[in-house]
């Protein structure tokens, strides 16, 4: 075997990977959206300029893209009906790249040199936890579109929350639980910061709906082989098994259960519930039962439901614009958005920050993507349980349980 | 904890073993050829995975030609990474070469990303996903091309070592790299051989597991870490010892995972990593000097 020249070695590195890029198939379609959305010819105000700090590239890009496309195109639909008192919204978009120090840059440059007048977002706990210091010392309102609890609790004077969060969704579960007469079961939670969260409330609420919890189990994220948790399980008198994760642990669980036999009925959180986790987990997803957002159940929902005109608004401008579904996560944008517009509407046209804060504070009965909003001085989370719905997964679809 | 519950973990472990064993096996072919941790050992076979999941969904094509290319692929990638990072630095030392192996781990899973994006892939099971119901076990089809795949592999192994002149020629230069050069055996030859055996073995581990576990773009590197406790467990350089290694760093971690508690399943792997290395840093079946 003669020695190879560098220059095969090349050729040979760009072959490969030209075949390997072949096989990935068709790369996601860029959205283009400016930085700064175009200002309606006819507002002559002076623009009302609002920061929209999201995850746009890195991890939490799933969440931080939807919601910049929809606060954005929330934005372009404000101005072409007049602004508001008469003044263009104008979005002033950053990324946090999902790094919690992008994002505290970002906050600061919005703040202090945008000069916004409210910031929407960021998208993940990490990033929101990172900049919630600076906003309550600059005095800039904040409407975060993650979920974690300790965002606004305790509360902090200038941060407010649009995304439902753990306490809701366990509530959810279990009320259903008890519905169905299922007052044994196991648990088994992510060793991440949201399977611990999960794992917490998990136990917290049990006593309140005489649910005992027979076996604690738990898993990390990369973890290849849950049967071994699962088979402790199998060895108690649980009657149902909630697995709280995200990603692909969640799904694994799914499958082994299936490989082993399992027919106990299998609960899952929030955070899978998406069209990714019915492609990954197949056939294993059927009868898995979680609690979602209303978005996707939406040609489900009855006709009494409250929300139904703001899920049809979001979604049919959605899809009009964009032509893909909306999801839960771009319903975050919506809302931060329309609750600052409308805070701004109640605060008259020489709105101040300050004088935004008091108003975010004051809204109540806000039908929003998410739920119902109603803030308060010491609630600055402002859903309830209601937020969630209970769906299970029928022939790879969504279906809503009542 | 029923017996039963315990020869379900047993199933669980051995499972897993097998592909801890397939990869013990990789970094045992590499050691023995340049002396050197290859820490790139576990990309192999998460591109094992990701090529087959990538290819099969791409281009509609069955599974068991995507799982070919895939090996094929991934062999390549073995190939390159002798040639294009390996060789040139083969009179730099075992430690440049160590670092080389985890820089080109970081390059191919960044790679990986980038090609395939963050989202983990499904991979259909080869014969379906009906358990089998063996003493009050359930076994999925799955764990048993598992289990054959390394017996298969362990047994091809076993005769290239033994009756092949390739085989004898790694294993003189593993012995005696002096004397075998003596005896005309190229030295840059068999490294290059033992990356591609490696790659390929990988790659094999890789796509036998994706059914069970799913693939992404990151598992290669709690998979390399597990199969490099289970190369050391057995002994580093040993190919029985690799098998033996792996098997059993999988049936404790199951053991341990349903019998003391799942939250410290994936410490059980390293505390017996660093007890192996402060007590019997040559494995169980390793001998001084590196003999198959």
């Amino acid at each position: 075997m003669r020695r190879l020249s560098a220059v095969t070695i090349t050729l040979a590195a760009f072959g490969l990977t030209a075949a390997l890029v072949m096989i990935a198939g068709c790369p996601p379609e860029e959205t283009v959206v400016d930085d700064t959305v175009v200002l309606d010819e006819e507002l002559v105000g002076e623009p009302i300029r609002i920061g929209g700090l999201f995850a746009i590239t890195g991890a939490g890009s799933s969440l931080g893209e939807p919601a910049r496309d929809t606060a954005v195109m929330l934005a372009e639909h404000i101005n072409a009906e007049g602004g508001t008192h008469g003044r263009p919204v104008e979005i002033v978009v950053r990324d946090t790249k999902s790094l919690e120090t992008d994002a505290l840059n970002a906050a600061m440059e919005l703040a202090d040199r945008e000069n916004v007048l409210a910031i929407l977002g960021p998208s993940r706990s990490g990033t929101t936890m990172a900049v919630v210091d600076y906003v309550e010392r600059t005095g800039v309102p904040l409407i975060s579109c993650a979920a974690a609890r300790k965002i606004t609790d305790p509360v902090k004077d200038y941060v407010f929350q649009v995304a439902p969060g753990d306490a809701d969704a366990v509530y959810r579960i279990y009320d259903y639980m008890r519905e169905e007469g299922i007052s044994k079961i196991a648990t088994l939670t992510a060793s991440s910061g949201f399977g611990e969260e999960g794992r917490a409330q998990l136990q917290a609420q049990a006593a309140d709906f005489d649910i005992e919890i027979l076996a604690a189990e738990q898993f990390a994220d990369d973890d290849n082989d849950m049967t071994a948790q699962l088979t402790s399980i199998r060895g108690t008198e649980a009657e149902a098994v909630v697995c709280w994760g995200v990603g692909r642990a969640p799904a694994l669980v799914a499958r082994n259960m299936t490989q082993l036999g399992m027919q106990i009925p299998l609960f899952q959180s929030h955070g899978v519930a998406n069209q990714r986790f019915i492609d990954v987990a197949a056939d294993a997803a059927e009868g898995v039962i979680m609690p979602a957002a209303k978005l996707i159940v939406l040609e489900q929902l009855p006709e009494d439901e409250p929300q139904l005109d703001a899920l049809r608004q979001y979604h049919e401008m959605f899809v009009d614009q964009y032509e893909r579904e909306p999801d839960h996560y771009g319903g975050h944008g919506w809302d931060a958005l329309q609750i600052v517009r409308e805070a701004i509407e109640r605060a008259g046209p020489d709105v101040e920050r300050e004088t935004l804060r008091d108003e975010i504070e004051n809204t109540q009965g806000h039908v929003g993507i998410a739920g119902i909003f109603n803030y308060a001085s010491d609630d600055h989370y402002g859903l309830t349980p209601d937020a969630f719905v209970m769906v299970t997964i029928e022939d790879g679809r969504w279906q809503l349980l009542d | 904890m029923t017996s039963s519950q315990v020869w379900q973990l047993l199933i669980s472990g051995l499972t897993i073993g097998g592909i801890y064993a397939l990869i013990a096996l990789g970094f045992s072919l590499i050691y023995n050829a340049t002396n050197a941790i290859n820490f790139a050992q576990g990309e192999f076979v998460m591109l094992g995975g990701m090529i087959t999941a990538a290819s099969s969904s791409a281009w509609d094509i069955p599974l068991w030609l995507a799982a070919v290319f895939a090996v094929v692929v991934t062999t390549l990638v073995g190939l390159l990474l002798d040639r294009a990072a390996i060789r040139p630095a083969r009179n730099a030392g075992i430690v440049v070469v160590i670092i080389i192996t985890i820089g080109a781990s970081i390059f191919i899973r960044g790679l990986a990303s980038i090609i395939w994006g963050p989202d983990e892939r499904p991979v259909a099971a080869f014969s379906g996903d009906m358990p089998i119901r063996l003493w009050g076990g359930a076994i999925a089809p799955q764990s048993l091309w598992v289990l054959g795949t390394t017996l298969v592999i362990a047994v091809a192994m076993y005769v290239i070592f033994e009756y092949t002149i390739v085989g004898k020629a790694m294993r003189a230069c593993a012995v005696n790299p002096h004397a075998a050069r003596l005896c005309g055996i190229e030295m840059s030859r068999m490294i290059t051989w033992s990356f591609v055996l490696a790659a390929s073995i990988g790659a094999i581990a890789g796509i036998v597991l994706a059914p069970i576990t799913m693939t992404q773009y990151t598992v290669g590197i709690m998979l390399g870490l597990k199969g490099f406790c289970a190369a050391v467990l057995g002994g580093l350089g040993s190919g029985l010892g690799g098998i033996a290694g792996g098997l059993i760093l999988g049936v404790l971690e199951s053991l341990g995972a349903g019998l003391i508690s799942s939250q410290y399943k994936d410490a059980i792997a390293f505390i017996i990593l660093i007890v192996m290395l402060l007590v019997r840093p040559r494995g169980i079946f390793g001998k001084p000097g590196g003999e198959w």
